[in-house]
């Protein structure tokens, strides 16, 4: 997989005798922050404002970050606040070929965001921000399908601009049919993409909610298209449902964990809080903690930021995103630990 | 005999063991939701620190054939293995700099500059030591298995030697912590099998082989001519290393007056009760801000175990406060300076070389080592001692009994006579008050 450029990469090999334990990274960090594949990093080249609290990111990353992606995919954001380091994941808005390298990146403040506030605030160019490598399974099929609906509500608008970007010189093969939704006419952001496309757009303060019903009025050959849509939970659950009763092909963005593993599940005992409870192998300790009553600290839960690590007192735990299995004494990521027979956790 | 029933014997109510542990869960509470970029900046400026020390000393040591030379690079290599190991690697693999949520600084991901493989150090220590402290029979770093630290431990030929394997121990100190979770002890003694030993084994070997390349083949290679110099001065700073943690490690819970529990206590342990053990199980020492990080935080033993994963940093003020709940429920607050304490431990481990019938002091009431049986056996000073606060608030409990009780110990002329076998009397005395005590 491309990567950006890579200082060290010929010699690591031999530096890290002389570094062990450490990694050569360990040391070139010291002179400049990009330095080093050990994390992912990258450095916020240009920041753009707009006034109703969204800003445009451009990126560029450091040693060795994978930048080969495909258009709908999110990069994650680290950064430190108050100390600790707290992640969220960002759809990329610019298409992969035109990209040259920088990953670009739209943040909406919003209520309680704790990070997008955060970055909105303080971002400037010269930052170094912690990155996680491109992912995500919405992305175009290839070959592309012959009508597309793009169904966008508020900043999940994102992926779809860097669809539609990456489109721009298929366009003529492809009918493409974009609805978004926001909830007063000047919270519209990328106007300019979503124009060239035709988009209509709905002012949910004035117009109402965009419903199935509202859609099949808009789209009247909406049976014959591929819905890509991303937006709030439910409005991404009502369009699920809405695609089945038509035998619609539907793609959603929902930020999810693949479970798929040969841990067989088990009792949790939470040590601390002295409760029990049993789980399968796909649901996470978080998780069956959760449904337990056991309120565990948590932040990106895709095994990213490290705020759920708690001590494995007993047992194994399988770990869904690296597939190691880890032995009693050691300290897991709970929300990407699924129990591998009985297991007893310091919460 | 050790202490089989800690409220007994600290003097304490129910409600006063509640209490204390109430008031060690807020303190922890608030300096946990104080955490913040003031301690980023500590922690990521030493770790800094240490690897500008560290390449300065191994760029001094490619000239190490001059000996201005090779002095200033074993000492920058010294002090930067020195923060590595306790500042940082310790602190670090107990969790101390999760909370920053940083993989790079994470107990998950540490490695030190050891031989010990980082897996292995935090099941021992973290898990074993750290929960079940002073437990003999539970917690191995009571001793280490080499060495008998408490008059409890039965006495046998090895300990005769018990000086040198000291001395050894202390000049190879991260061998002794290296093979340590490896259990070879076990294996010898055939209560595990090679198959299950062989992992652990291996993998220690492996660490201990690319640091080994490291320190004895590569730096010194590319010091040219100077590479045995650079194997010297490599191989002092890691012994220099080594004595230090050892020193640091032994003034932790091996100083007079450190308790020592039976199995008996932990089985019927509250949480409370488990902070309590640590207060009474660990020994602190005085000193500067370098001693301190020198340390690691280390002389402050006490807030350690209290706290195994509060950034160290804190642990200083966090010690002004747990002193000061000490002094109100009158319990001790085992303190001293690093010479003092340092060479309390050295006196219990040449002591301890020679069979308990040459020790004066007996098992319930020695520097070392006290039990519940001490206070029926010495009316004359539990007479002086109430349980908890009296109606005018006042107490006399455990920190007001240690002095009366080392009072009614064995003088040092006792003791010595007893060893040279001129006080057969003594023995007598002795032997007919635990026979008492049975009866």
């Amino acid at each position: 997989m491309p990567t950006s450029p890579d200082g060290l990469a010929s010699v690591r090999g031999i530096l890290r005798r002389f570094t062990t334990p450490l990694l050569p990274d360990d040391y070139t960090m010291l002179v400049n922050p990009l330095w080093s594949r050990r994390e992912l990093r990258g450095k916020i080249v240009s920041v753009e404002r707009f006034p109703d609290d969204t800003i445009h990111l451009t990126i560029r990353p450091g040693w060795g970050v994978p930048v080969d992606f495909q258009a709908g995919q999110y990069i994650g954001i680290g950064l430190r606040v108050d100390g600790r380091f707290t992640w969220r994941s960002y759809s990329l808005t610019n298409a992969p070929d035109t990209s040259d390298g920088l990953f670009s990146i739209t943040i909406r403040a919003v209520e309680k965001g704790k990070l997008s506030n955060h970055l909105i605030g303080t971002a400037k160019p010269g930052i170094n921000v912690r990155l996680a490598a491109p992912a995500g399974d919405f992305y175009l099929t290839d070959p592309l399908p012959e009508k597309i609906l793009f169904v966008t509500a508020g900043s999940g608008v994102t992926p779809v601009i860097a669809m539609l970007r990456s489109l721009e010189e298929k366009r003529q093969s492809t009918d493409i049919t974009v609805v978004h939704s926001v909830r007063n006419a000047d919270d519209v952001i990328f106007g300019d993409v979503l124009a060239d496309y035709d988009a209509h757009i709905q002012v949910t303060s004035e117009q109402g909610r965009v419903s199935p019903a509202v859609l099949e009025e808009l789209v009247p050959d909406y049976a014959d298209r591929v819905v890509y849509a991303c937006g709030p939970a439910t409005m991404l659950d009502e369009l699920e449902n809405w695609a089945k009763d038509n035998d619609m092909e539907i793609r959603v963005e929902r930020f999810t964990l693949d479970r798929a593993s040969d841990a067989k599940g088990g009792t949790i005992t939470f040590a601390r809080a002295n409760v029990e409870t049993t789980a399968d192998g796909a649901t996470t300790i978080l998780e069956a903690g959760e449904q337990a009553g056991v309120q565990m600290p948590f932040g990106c839960r895709m095994g990213i930021c490290q705020t759920c690590v708690r001590e494995l007192v007993d047992g194994h735990v399988h770990d869904l995103r690296t597939g190691d299995t880890k032995e009693p004494g050691s300290r897991i990521r709970t929300c990407v630990g699924v129990a591998a027979g009985d297991v007893v956790i310091d919460a | 005999m050790a202490i089989d029933n800690i409220k007994a014997y600290s003097h304490l109510t129910d409600e006063d063991i509640r209490e204390i542990g109430r008031r060690l869960d807020a303190i922890k509470e608030e300096f946990e939701s104080d955490l913040g970029e003031k301690d980023v900046r500590y922690i990521k400026g030493l770790i800094r620190t240490q690897r500008y020390i560290e390449f300065a000393g191994r760029g001094a040591l490619l000239f190490s054939g001059r000996r201005p030379f090779w002095i200033a690079g074993v000492a920058l290599l010294s002090l930067s293995k020195i923060l590595e190991n306790l500042e940082i690697g310790h602190n670090v693999m107990h969790g101390q700099w999760d909370w920053m949520n940083d993989p790079e600084i994470h107990s998950s991901t540490w490695e030190w500059d050891n031989v010990c493989p980082s897996s292995q150090w935090m099941h021992t220590h973290n898990f074993a030591h750290h929960k079940y402290t002073n437990i003999l029979g539970m917690d191995t770093d009571v001793g280490y298995g080499v060495l008998r630290v408490t008059r409890d431990r039965k006495w046998n030929a090895m300990h005769a030697f018990q000086p040198l394997i000291n001395a050894t121990l202390a000049s190879l100190f991260q061998w002794a912590v290296g093979f340590y979770d490896v259990e070879l002890g076990k294996l010898a003694a055939g209560r595990t099998t090679w198959k299950e030993t062989a992992p652990k084994f291996w993998e220690t070997v492996r660490k201990a082989g690319t640091q080994g390349l490291r320190d004895y083949v590569l730096y010194p290679a590319l010091s040219g001519p100077n590479f045995m110099s650079t194997v010297s001065a490599n191989a002092t700073a890691n012994f220099v290393r080594s004595v230090w943690a050892y020193a640091v490690i032994f003034c932790g819970h091996f100083p007079d007056e450190a308790e020592t529990f039976t199995k008996e206590q932990w089985k019927n342990e509250t949480h409370d009760e488990w902070y309590l053990r640590q207060m009474l199980g660990s020994a602190n020492f005085r000193g500067g801000k370098i001693l301190t990080i020198l340390s690691g935080n280390l002389n402050y033993q006490i807030e350690h175990h209290i706290y195994p994963d509060m950034p160290s940093n804190r642990l200083a003020e966090i010690g002004t406060r747990v002193e000061a709940i000490c002094r109100e429920f009158d319990l001790p607050y085992n303190t001293d300076s690093f010479p003092a304490q340092l060479l309390k431990v050295q006196r219990t481990l040449l002591k301890l070389s020679v069979p308990n019938e040459y020790l004066a002091a007996d098992r319930d009431n020695a520097p070392e080592v006290r039990s519940n049986a001490v206070w029926s056996k010495y009316p004359e000073v539990a007479e002086k001692l109430w349980v908890g606060a009296s109606e005018t608030g006042e107490r006399s409990g455990l920190r007001t009994a240690l002095p009366l009780l080392e009072q009614v110990r064995p003088t040092l002329k006792e003791g010595l006579l007893n060893f040279t076998g001129r006080t057969p009397e003594w023995r007598k005395k002795v032997a007919a008050a635990e026979a008492a005590q049975l009866a």
